[in-house]
């Protein structure tokens, strides 16, 4: 990533796209299995990844002088995890019943590999605004992946959308569960492969995470 | 059963499925698949006998399925289309005998298209698979549609029976309502083993023929299509276990004859276990394949939430097959190693 001219447009088309946290990095797996069960857990989770990451982005950058490189490790890991403590506050306050149900995976948002592996290599080398648009960006990746995977899931394992019944009982059932999950996850990554190689000449995405 | 050895001429006597050094035979795969497909056939038989149209209908639906399935994903991942080979025969065939005969059309439907393009393309194609695909198939529809395939009809007497009769097999009655009530239905103890063994009891479509299941199993074994390696330790652990942990009354009176002849076990342990592509091929990773297999089996019918586990232990096993064959591997003769130096 270069400093000097930085191309908003393609930020937003490697967030969603090129680098979609979770179809095309393969980060944050396991969150993304396990919330999205539903479409409104999995948005509302989206929402505050959207934000923690925006925000980390943002400060991380502001900071980025100031940060010794010996211990930027930490001081990243304090500025996620204030970030992340406001996001469950507020989610605790506001949305008591989806809290109920995700908030120990709103607190795990400090261990996502996303959040950090963006402030380390692009928001500690760029300006701010640059961060913040690549921070909501990734966010929005992430956001959208949950998006898709709770819409596959929830139609086909409860016949409902946003908790509104559309189908008579649980078509389904294996769907929500977490075996389900993956096998969501499977097939729309490897449909993007596909895709990617089809119509762009990619080579698909490589590597693991958490 | 599902496997891959190589097409070559020469003749040899018998299949051996080893670690190299290899000895060429004419086996070839589809001679194996419709081998195997032909053993099954006294087991389809009685369930055909005992279930009537329904039976008739789901078997048809798997094997459509499956070997459209086959073709469609062949054609799309642009392989060779090899139908004729019979594995996607096998297959559903298989899935079909795993299932429940009253299953409405969907059900088998589902389980051959996850079998087949999920559980076995997706993974590769046919020699590249992880798990048994017969399996995955019925353990997507089993979670899915848990209430249609837990379900289960009584053998009719005729053979156009067209009110079927809820049954539960005799697995749900043990573990629901105890051996007590398992002698009410079948009076006797000698009535319930003959049943049994002859078939004449709710299950899947497939499976409760005992005697059938094992005419086939001997005809394989004869012509060294399978070997007793995985089987016949599998049975004997789930017997010895069921006799030790499975009665009500303590220790030792658990009854390993009714436990070795219910649920799926010899179809299980005799046609799934032995696949070629999931389970090990060193002979000592059998036995040990088998006996876990076993142990989670009666762990399962005893204290899970299914009162049938074969199919989770076969498919739980299955993982384990490249770590069993990488630990166990046979000895490699004519290696130069150094002097003093332990193995």
């Amino acid at each position: 990533m270069s400093t000097n001219s930085v191309n908003y447009g393609t930020i937003f088309k490697n967030g969603i796209f090129g680098e979609n946290p979770v179809f095309r990095l393969a980060l944050s797996l396991c969150p993304a299995v396990a919330v999205t069960s539903g479409v409104k857990n999995g948005f509302l989770m989206g929402v505050a990844v959207l934000f923690v990451m925006t925000m980390v982005n943002g400060t991380v950058s502001l900071l980025r002088n100031f940060i010794n490189p010996k211990v930027r490790i930490p001081s990243y890991m304090f500025i996620i995890a204030t970030w992340v403590t406001v996001t469950d506050q507020v989610m605790a306050a506001t949305q008591r019943s989806v809290y109920k149900e995700m908030g120990l995976y709103i607190v795990l948002i400090v261990a996502f590999a996303i959040v950090l592996s963006r402030a380390e290599m692009f928001a500690s080398k760029n300006k701010l605004l640059p961060s913040l648009v690549d921070g909501f960006a990734m966010g929005l990746g992430f956001l959208l992946a949950l998006v898709v995977l709770g819409i596959f899931r929830e139609f086909l394992g409860k016949g409902s959308l946003w908790g509104n019944q559309i189908l008579p009982g649980k078509p389904v059932l294996i769907m929500i569960m977490p075996a389900g999950g993956f096998f969501a996850m499977g097939l729309v990554m490897g449909w993007l492969n596909w895709i990617d190689r089809k119509f762009f000449g990619g080579t698909g995405a490589s590597s693991g995470g958490h | 059963m599902e496997a891959t050895p190589k097409e070559q001429p020469k003749a040899a006597p018998e299949l051996i499925v080893s670690i190299g050094p290899h000895v060429r035979t004419e086996e070839s795969t589809a001679r194996i698949m419709w081998t195997v497909s032909a053993a099954l056939l006294p087991a389809t038989l009685m369930g055909v006998y005992y279930f009537g149209m329904p039976a008739i209908m789901v078997i048809l639906i798997c094997i459509a399925t499956s070997m459209a399935a086959e073709a469609g994903m062949q054609m799309l991942l642009k392989k060779p289309v090899t139908l004729s080979d019979g594995s996607a025969f096998l297959t559903g065939l298989l899935l079909a005998m795993n299932l429940p005969a009253n299953a409405p059309w969907y059900i088998p439907f589902i389980g051959s298209i996850v079998a087949i393009m999920i559980a076995k393309h997706l993974f590769g194609g046919l020699g590249y698979n992880i798990f048994n695909p017969a399996l995955i198939g019925r353990a997507f529809v089993l979670i899915s549609f848990a209430k249609i395939m837990t379900t289960f009809v009584a053998p009719a007497t005729s053979f156009m029976a067209v009110d079927a009769k809820t049954m539960a097999t005799p697995l749900v009655l043990l573990k629901e309502e105890g051996m007590a009530k398992l002698l009410e239905v079948f009076h006797t103890k000698a009535a319930l083993y003959q049943d049994l063994f002859i078939g004449n009891r709710a299950g899947s479509l497939g499976e409760t023929s005992v005697i059938a299941l094992l005419v086939g199993a001997a005809f394989l074994i004869f012509k060294r299509y399978i070997t007793w390696h995985i089987p016949i330790p599998f049975i004997a652990t789930v017997g010895v276990l069921a006799w030790m942990f499975g009665g009500k009354e303590g220790l030792m009176t658990g009854d390993p004859v009714f436990h070795m002849m219910s649920g799926g076990l010899i179809l299980g342990a005799f046609f799934m276990a032995t696949d070629y592509v999931t389970g090990p091929s060193v002979r000592s990773a059998q036995i040990v394949f088998g006996v876990c297999a076993g142990a989670l089996t009666i762990l399962i019918r005893l204290k899970g939430g299914y009162p049938e586990g074969v199919m989770f232990a076969i498919l739980l096993m299955n993982c384990f097959s490249p770590l069993l064959d990488r630990g166990m591997r046979s000895k490699v003769f004519g290696k130069a190693e150094a002097k003093g130096v332990k193995k």
